[in-house]
């Protein structure tokens, strides 16, 4: 090293390798950063203008009073008191997003998964059955929500209508504030296609060999599951478990949809619209984030909501990503 | 040294980050341009949101707006319609070049968070410009609806009247001879019109639930002459007798008529407000809380029975007040961030007090008028029952839930508790409405 150094290191007159004071070794090393940084500029301006820039005026606003037309006035901690305190939509939200991830997300993956084990597992049309388990995917989720609080109606409906025929008294279903969420939890496992297809791929990717193995072993159909199967497809299941979390936190057109047509209250009419009807049992966080930005003006409550959800969101893929080693086998 | 250096620059870098980011903050506020020095006689292109969407009322604004254009040559207007106040508000807050000058809602709830914030222009000065007084033009009621704490950002265009329609057929079968004025008339004809069939009804007197689609809180509270707010703007439905009465009112008749569940259970098996199978096209409902709109409606159904209106019951101790009934409208305002103010007041002045246009879009549209001169115009359509709608709106006890701040979410709060009491979710009236008062004062204190 010293021998790569021999002038003094310290002093007016440094080494000619010292790049504080080599004026062209300096331009070079400009040079290199302005290229890295040309390069690293379509993802640096793409990351400022649509995360770092919303995310700090998130956080800048939520201590604001600002209803979008006079400018921001200080307010302290007044917007996160009302949220957490105040608010009466904030709470019942938050516990229905917590049901809907527990619920709606968990059965999802297991029917996701269940319907991706049978369509490897047939033999002939597996195709046909594809094609139909995939289709309602591609519904609209605003034409597939008021379809399915048509199916549902409790008066009208063709489902209570059989169920009548057969003796059964069918429930409320959208106007119950009870079934409002398994209501939607069907019509959220009816349009699986999405998870049905990484599901199919990732269940076509395990190697053979590993099942002749286990069978020669002695593994019954659950054992050849629980340690080959399921270890193997283990990094999709955690895709499909993020992915789901995080879709349930934005879940916000099919439980307004159904709150709307179930209610009678479509839009536009002047009526004044239940949010989160029946019973407050549909709503969700980005319906409150919506009522407190764009129909109460109240910018600042709504972006306490919207950190609120981000910092859950980050918990909830962190723990989960903590966790990974649980789902994974050691290879991965 | 050179640490220090390092830190203080991180600082500085750290503070005129902080500068920037505050500085671009406030920039999305803009700057509002309240200022109208536009030439109303210069050539220009105006745009007009408005909520209607059926072919029947686009056709008549299309009219309406004809008929100005050729009253103001150098006016063209462009219109956007099927605009609901959630659009209005992202148009107003964006401003722009495809930003609104004129926008019309179907809600009168939003008027105060429309004037305090400054959304809408204040037209006091075109209004004095024009030598219009608000009072003298249009009718009280909806003159007052249309301002918040003296700042007026809204005009009436057209409004609607509440009463009640009845089924002719079914009250000369079950021998009623006259629509009732008071409330405990009224229960007795429900009662005496509901027709049980099974778990349902084959023919249900009147569905009173807050759902019911226009049995809401506050159309229910004109007749009572609830007092939503104190003096001093605090929630007032706990010390308010009137709502108390409403409330056990309303819950008695749902009781006598079948109980919540079984009332509930029939209402979601009913047809859609706006369709042709509303449950009183189809005679499912003998008696119906509804706005003047539903004698046109219904008529469009082509109903193989006949129909009547008359203003809904009062209770029983305001017999002297029947007649009177819930008014709402339309309104229409100014955009601030509009740069051809007074061309766009011209549209407004015309659309909101040129006589003929508002009886001819009154007509069309099957609509109460909004100003005085309108409502007692010969030219009005004389429909017995648009009529009595007329008169319902021209009754001088006839009323409007107060502007708010916070908009209607007091209306709302309201609302949501009284569905709770209906359902027997909430048992301690007293309570509740305490419980009320407080969370609309919290809104409204948010609001503010």
């Amino acid at each position: 090293m010293t021998a790569t150094h021999p002038g003094p290191k310290t002093g007016p007159h440094a080494g000619p390798r010292d790049a504080r004071r080599d004026p062209a070794l300096r331009a070079k090393r400009r040079r290199n950063a302005l290229r890295t940084l040309g390069f690293l500029s379509p993802w640096l301006i793409g990351f400022s203008v649509f995360f770092a820039y919303p995310l700090i005026a998130t956080v800048y606003f939520s201590f604001m009073k600002y209803d979008g037309f006079t400018a921001p006035e200080y307010v302290g901690l007044k917007n996160w008191s009302y949220v957490f305190q105040d608010n009466p939509f904030f709470w019942p939200a938050l516990a229905n997003m917590l049901w809907l991830i527990a619920v709606m997300v968990t059965l999802r993956v297991v029917f996701g998964l269940g319907i991706g084990l049978l369509i490897t597992r047939i033999k002939t049309g597996a195709g046909v059955f594809r094609t139909l388990f995939y289709l309602p995917y591609l519904a609209p989720p605003v034409a597939a929500t008021m379809a399915f609080v048509f199916l549902l109606n409790p008066g009208t409906g063709p489902v209570n209508t059989i169920l009548d025929t057969l003796g059964i008294s069918g429930p409320q279903w959208f106007n119950d504030a009870s079934w409002s969420k398994p209501s939607l939890t069907i019509l959220a496992l009816w349009g699986i296609g999405d998870l049905m297809v990484i599901f199919m791929a990732s269940l076509l990717d395990v190697p053979k060999e590993q099942y002749e193995a286990a069978e020669l072993d002695g593994a019954n159909s659950w054992h050849r599951f629980r340690y080959v199967t399921l270890p193997n497809i283990s990094p999709i299941v955690l895709f499909a478990v993020i992915t789901g979390v995080i879709a349930t936190m934005q879940y916000y057109t099919e439980p307004l949809v159904a709150a709307k047509v179930a209610s009678g209250v479509i839009g536009g009419s002047g009526q004044h619209f239940e949010p989160g009807y029946p019973d407050k049992s549909t709503l969700t966080v980005p319906q409150v984030v919506y009522n407190l930005g764009f129909q109460r003006f109240d910018t600042g409550a709504a972006c306490v909501v919207a950190l609120v959800l981000f910092v859950l969101a980050m918990v909830f893929t962190t723990f989960l990503m903590r966790r990974r080693s649980g789902f994974m086998s050691a290879e991965d | 040294m050179r640490r220090t250096g390092t830190s203080a620059r991180r600082r500085l870098t750290a503070a005129a980050a902080l500068a920037s980011i505050a500085l671009l903050a406030s920039a999305c506020t803009g700057s509002p341009d309240d200022g109208a020095g536009d030439d109303p006689n210069a050539e220009t292109t105006l745009t007009f949101w408005h909520g209607w969407s059926a072919p029947s009322e686009v056709a008549a604004i299309k009219e309406n707006i004809a008929s100005f254009e050729k009253a103001h040559p150098n006016i063209k207007v462009k219109m956007v319609k099927g605009i609901t106040d959630d659009k209005i508000n992202q148009g107003l807050r964006a401003g722009g070049s495809k930003a609104p000058d004129v926008v019309s809602s179907f809600t009168t709830d939003n008027v105060g968070r429309f004037c305090t914030s400054g959304a809408l222009a204040d037209l006091k000065p075109f209004l004095d410009k024009s030598s219009i007084d608000p009072a003298k033009t249009f009718l009280p009621q909806m003159a007052k609806y249309t301002e918040h704490d003296g700042k007026r950002c809204t005009v009436p265009l057209l409004g609607d009247a509440y009463g009640l329609y009845y089924n002719k057929d079914a009250f000369a079968e079950a021998g009623i001879k006259a629509p009732p004025k008071t409330l405990s008339e009224f229960d007795r004809i429900a009662k005496k019109l509901t027709k049980t069939k099974g778990d349902g009804y084959s023919q249900l007197g009147f569905m009173p639930n807050y759902l019911g689609y226009e049995t809401t809180v506050e159309h229910y509270g004109g007749q009572f002459g609830v007092q939503y707010m104190d003096k001093d703007g605090k929630s007032n439905t706990a010390k308010d007798p009137a709502v108390k009465k409403m409330f056990a009112w309303q819950k008695n008749l749902v009781q006598d008529l079948g109980g919540y569940q079984k009332l509930n259970r029939y209402r979601t098996s009913l047809g859609d407000e706006w369709g042709a199978k509303h449950p009183f096209h189809t005679g499912q409902v003998a008696m119906q809380l509804d706005g003047e709109w539903r004698g046109k409606m219904a008529a469009d159904a082509g109903l193989d029975f006949k129909i009547g209106a008359a203003p809904f019951p009062v209770p029983d101790d305001q017999v002297d007040e029947y007649g009177k009934g819930y008014l709402s409208g339309t309104i229409l305002g100014i955009a601030r961030t509009s740069e051809k103010k007074n061309a766009a007041w011209e549209l407004v002045k015309y659309l909101s007090t040129d006589t003929d246009a508002v009886v001819s879009f009154a007509n069309a549209i099957h609509n109460v008028p909004s100003t005085l001169k309108a409502l007692d115009s010969p030219k009005l359509e004389d429909d017995p029952l648009y009529r009595t709608f007329v008169d319902i709106a021209k009754h001088p006890k006839s009323s409007h839930a107060p502007s708010s701040v916070n908009g209607g979410a007091f209306l709302l709060t309201l609302q949501d508790n009284a569905v709770a009491y209906e359902k027997g979710k909430e048992t301690d009236l007293d309570a509740m409405l305490k419980k009320n008062d407080a969370q609309v004062d919290k809104d409204n204190e948010q609001a503010q």
